[in-house]
């Protein structure tokens, strides 16, 4: 096991969970993810429904520690950062 | 509790009164409740099944009725979203604000639903006879909630 310090947690929701066959998982931060954007990146290069479902132009948000995040926003060790589409509840 | 998400259903009777309990400076109650239809874009909705961000959500919705209480003069709110699967006639979420005069109360309602609808995190997927389908988020929705980006209208 990965020292917990390093690792970080992500969540997928609705349509990309389903996509994605997988509603969450903790994985060590890869060292070349900083951002969101780099971490959406990093997760796309899983090919296959990560490529396809992450892709640039998918209508996607992004929360990092349950605040919506952007692009630029930093990941950090023990962060926990979701994906999710458009919202629609009410 | 300002801000509940549940399975069960809820009586607007019974939170109206929860917030207007030995609070007689209440003189207006504004209120909406949102329900399942049995249509959606031409086909029959059998079901409909909502998923939230535990966590998240009810942070969201805490930090809406908090922007509503800053930018009107409300005495209280209550926000109830319901979640799992629900059928047509079933009430999906309820929004009741109560202020001193109705201009507020109104408003500040009608904001909560606005932003409710494009910034909490709540999904809807519906069953129909083409089979299940995760409902896509409305243009119209982020034009009514762009609405309140304005400055404030200096409404007396």
């Amino acid at each position: 096991m990965a020292d917990r310090q390093t690792m970080i947690k992500v969540l997928y929701f609705a349509r990309l969970r389903e996509d994605l066959g997988r509603s969450s998982e903790e994985i060590a931060l890869p060292g070349d993810v900083s951002t969101v954007a780099s971490l959406r990146a990093h997760l796309m290069t899983r090919g296959g429904a990560w490529q396809t479902a992450l892709a640039q132009g998918r209508a996607l948000r992004v929360a990092v520690n349950q605040e919506m995040a952007e692009p630029a926003t930093p990941v950090r060790a023990g962060d926990e950062i979701a994906f999710f589409p458009p919202v629609t509840g009410g | 509790m300002p801000v509940r998400v549940q399975t069960e259903d809820f009586d607007i009777a019974r939170e109206i009164a929860a917030l207007r309990a030995a609070n007689p400076k209440v003189g207006a109650v504004a209120s909406f409740i949102g329900t399942v239809r049995d249509v959606n874009e031409g086909d029959a909705v059998a079901t409909l099944t909502l998923e939230h961000y535990p966590g998240m959500t009810e942070r969201a919705l805490e930090g809406i009725v908090a922007e509503a209480r800053s930018r009107w003069r409300i005495i209280d709110a209550t926000v109830v979203h319901r979640v799992g699967e629900l059928r047509p006639l079933d009430q999906i979420v309820l929004v009741v604000v109560v202020g001193e005069h109705r201009g507020d109360a109104f408003a500040a309602c009608e904001f909560i639903m606005d932003y409710l609808k494009t910034r909490a995190p709540f999904w809807k997927k519906e069953q129909t006879p083409e089979g299940a389908r995760w409902v896509d988020a409305r243009v119209a929705d982020d034009t009514a909630a762009e609405r309140w980006a304005k400055p404030k209208r200096d409404a007396a």
